[in-house]
């Protein structure tokens, strides 16, 4: 069906071509902050994860009625809300967990991801919708964290999920799990993706020559 | 913990600068920090509202302890910094019109600025004094203007240098910010 | 919305505006009462579990804590299950009661003395939980509850067994029993000459620092309202 399809590409929007980490580079403040191991990204991008779609959904669901003048505050409320849900789930869950993310919990409600998400799609579609592509983006901020947070604990303390992976002779390189380490790691991986899509465009120049030419 | 109202505002503006050590207001610090003749407004801009965002939280916080409810801080937080982003948005569009249209978009999207909430959270973590969050908030805010304009002054000189074309963009900003996250982190310790 | 009228179109009428938005905020905070109020036995329970782990990781040879408060007019107050308890940190030991743990054996003996310091380090707060042997009026070691150091060289004062060998420090009440004797401090790497001072790791000076500075700040105001009244607490209650 053609709308399963475009269901589809909804998702997909949200984790490559508008990557919220990647392409769109926002949500920063927690992308660095939190990503100083792959279970701290892991969780903090379910948490994003959890807000972006149930705030969605009710941004969907009360569309017609919020009024225009005040939505971004009405959004900024109903985000709110479900980051305080989402604060007392994970105290429930792990306090450990909840030390490790600390203030950036509660800062989910300043992501911008969630915020822009709930003016451009959410408070102009369905539920399902809306729902549906809030999932793509929190999937593909899961991932963003995932690339940061793996990369910054292998090569910051030698483990992944905690699972020693060098042996005890492994000399952490620990300025990959302090600030400065965030911004590089981010920044390379960056380098990384500008280096493929340039060799990328270059090749489809080359095509497109060698056919009108060829 | 009795920290002095000096060290908290000298930690908070360089040790632990708000955005180079604790990653709170990267959007605006990546965004704005173009140009410096923006930045600096910018800067200041914001720095008003976490002032103002640090009283409120203060009141705020005191209030809804003594009634129990701490678990509506999070939306009241938000929603004091909310108003505040729309005074300074009003009185600068009255008074200073030129400005107001040169920070453009970027004002209102002070509301979602990480560092303003992050001032009233992490006070209210610390549990600091009236004077102890006066001093964080200004240290803070000066520190978030620091490090913008370091950026903006960087980042307009690199634009006559030949970077590669594929650094250039946000990674190249990316770049930046660690090498100055790396010279901020020698301010580990001062002030005791 | 409603076709315009003659004044503004497709503005929304005040009275319709509130009513929705108290609606919205309505629906909002039942929404956060009920997760509250879903969590709080969780909760408690999680904090619950985390804080015998780390008084018994204090006083090992403790197998129940008992909460207490100690106000400065001389008082102890236990903390029970419906307890008005107020106060609890240092830095507000003027308004309530300091808060510490008394750990009882399997007997219902006074094994030991646990309670909370926090200072600045080099990060964020460093907050530990520090055990106090009443009988040798010795601080007896430290766990580190919550911080944010440096990995692999501030958060080594946790496991470096040199640090750790630091502990028992001396911590007897100076003759008026209002100070201790001598304040808890930390030291250069290799300058330790007195059973109450702390040897710095070497590299990770500010965080040992932090420990020394936590331990002497709760202790300076504990243990001079705790000793006086230790009797008191010698049988579990």
């Amino acid at each position: 069906m053609s709308s399963d399809k475009r269901n589809w590409e909804e998702f997909m929007e949200g984790i490559w071509r508008q990557n919220p980490v990647f392409v769109m580079v926002l949500g920063m403040c927690p992308t660095l902050a939190v990503t100083v191991s792959a279970i701290n990204a892991l969780s903090m991008g379910l948490a994003t994860f959890f807000v972006l779609v149930c705030s969605c959904a009710l941004v969907s669901l009360l569309r017609k009625q919020i009024p225009k003048e005040v939505r971004i505050a009405t959004y900024i409320v109903i985000i709110a809300t479900f980051v305080t849900v989402v604060d007392y789930l994970i105290q429930a869950i792990s306090l450990k967990l909840y030390e490790a993310l600390g203030a950036f919990i509660q800062l989910i409600v300043v992501n911008c991801i969630i915020l822009g998400r709930a003016e451009a799609h959410a408070s102009k579609h369905p539920p399902l919708a809306a729902m549906i592509n809030a999932a793509g983006m929190g999937i593909g901020f899961t991932i963003g964290l995932l690339a940061l947070g793996v990369v910054r604990e292998i090569l910051g303390a030698g483990t992944l999920f905690g699972v020693a992976l060098f042996g005890a002779h492994f000399q952490p390189w620990v300025i990959m799990v302090l600030p400065p380490g965030g911004f590089f790691v981010l920044g390379a991986w960056l380098l990384l993706f500008a280096a493929l899509e340039r060799r990328k465009q270059r090749r489809r120049a080359e095509q497109l020559e060698v056919a009108q030419h060829g | 913990m009795a920290e002095s109202v000096a060290q908290i505002f000298v930690n908070a503006l360089l040790a632990n600068n708000f955005v180079l050590a604790m990653f709170l207001g990267l959007c605006p610090f990546l965004g704005v920090s173009g140009k410096l003749d923006t930045a600096f407004p910018m800067g200041v801009a914001t720095t008003f509202v976490m002032l103002v965002a640090s009283l409120c939280a203060y009141g705020l916080n005191l209030l809804l302890t003594s009634f129990h409810l701490e678990f509506l801080r999070l939306i009241a937080y938000i929603v004091v910094i909310a108003s505040a982003v729309q005074l300074v948005e009003m009185v600068l569009k009255k008074y200073s019109p030129a400005l107001f249209r040169a920070l453009g978009i970027y004002l209102p999207l002070i509301t979602t600025n990480c560092a303003v909430l992050g001032v009233a959270l992490f006070q209210t973590a610390r549990e600091y004094d009236f004077a102890q969050s006066l001093a964080f908030s200004l240290g803070g805010g000066a520190g978030f203007t620091l490090a913008l304009v370091l950026m903006a002054s960087v980042r307009e000189r690199l634009q006559l240098s030949d970077v590669p074309a594929v650094a250039q963009g946000t990674a190249l900003s990316l770049m930046l910010a660690g090498i100055l996250s790396l010279g901020f982190m020698g301010f580990a310790g001062l002030g005791g | 919305m409603n076709p315009a009228t003659n004044a503004l179109p497709d503005t929304t009428p005040a009275l319709a505006m509130i009513r929705t938005l108290g609606l919205i905020a309505a629906l909002c905070g039942a929404i956060i009462v009920a997760a509250y109020q879903g969590t709080f036995d969780a909760v408690q329970e999680n904090k619950r579990i985390a804080l015998e782990r780390a008084v018994f990781k204090v006083i090992p040879a403790a197998t129940s804590v008992v909460e207490y408060l100690a106000y400065s007019d001389g008082r102890i107050e236990k903390v029970g299950a419906g307890g008005t308890a107020s106060g609890g940190s240092a830095a507000n030991e003027d308004i309530g009661g300091l808060k510490f743990y008394a750990g009882y054996d399997a007997a219902g003996h006074l094994v030991g003395i646990a309670a909370e310091g926090a200072a600045k380090g080099y990060a964020d707060t460093v907050r530990l939980l520090f055990g106090y042997d009443p009988v040798q009026a010795r601080i007896s070691g430290f766990s580190v509850v919550a911080m944010r150091e440096t990995p692999g060289i501030g958060d080594k004062v946790g496991r470096d067994a040199a640090f750790l060998a630091n502990f028992p420090l001396d911590a007897r009440l100076g003759a008026d029993q209002r100070r201790l004797a001598q304040p808890i401090r930390t030291v250069k790497h290799g300058s330790k000459t007195n059973p109450w001072e702390i040897d710095a790791i070497a590299g990770a000076t500010i965080t040992s620092r932090a420990v020394g500075k936590a331990i002497d700040d709760a202790a300076q105001i504990l243990l001079p309202r705790l000793v006086p009244q230790l009797d008191q607490l010698r049988e579990q209650p």
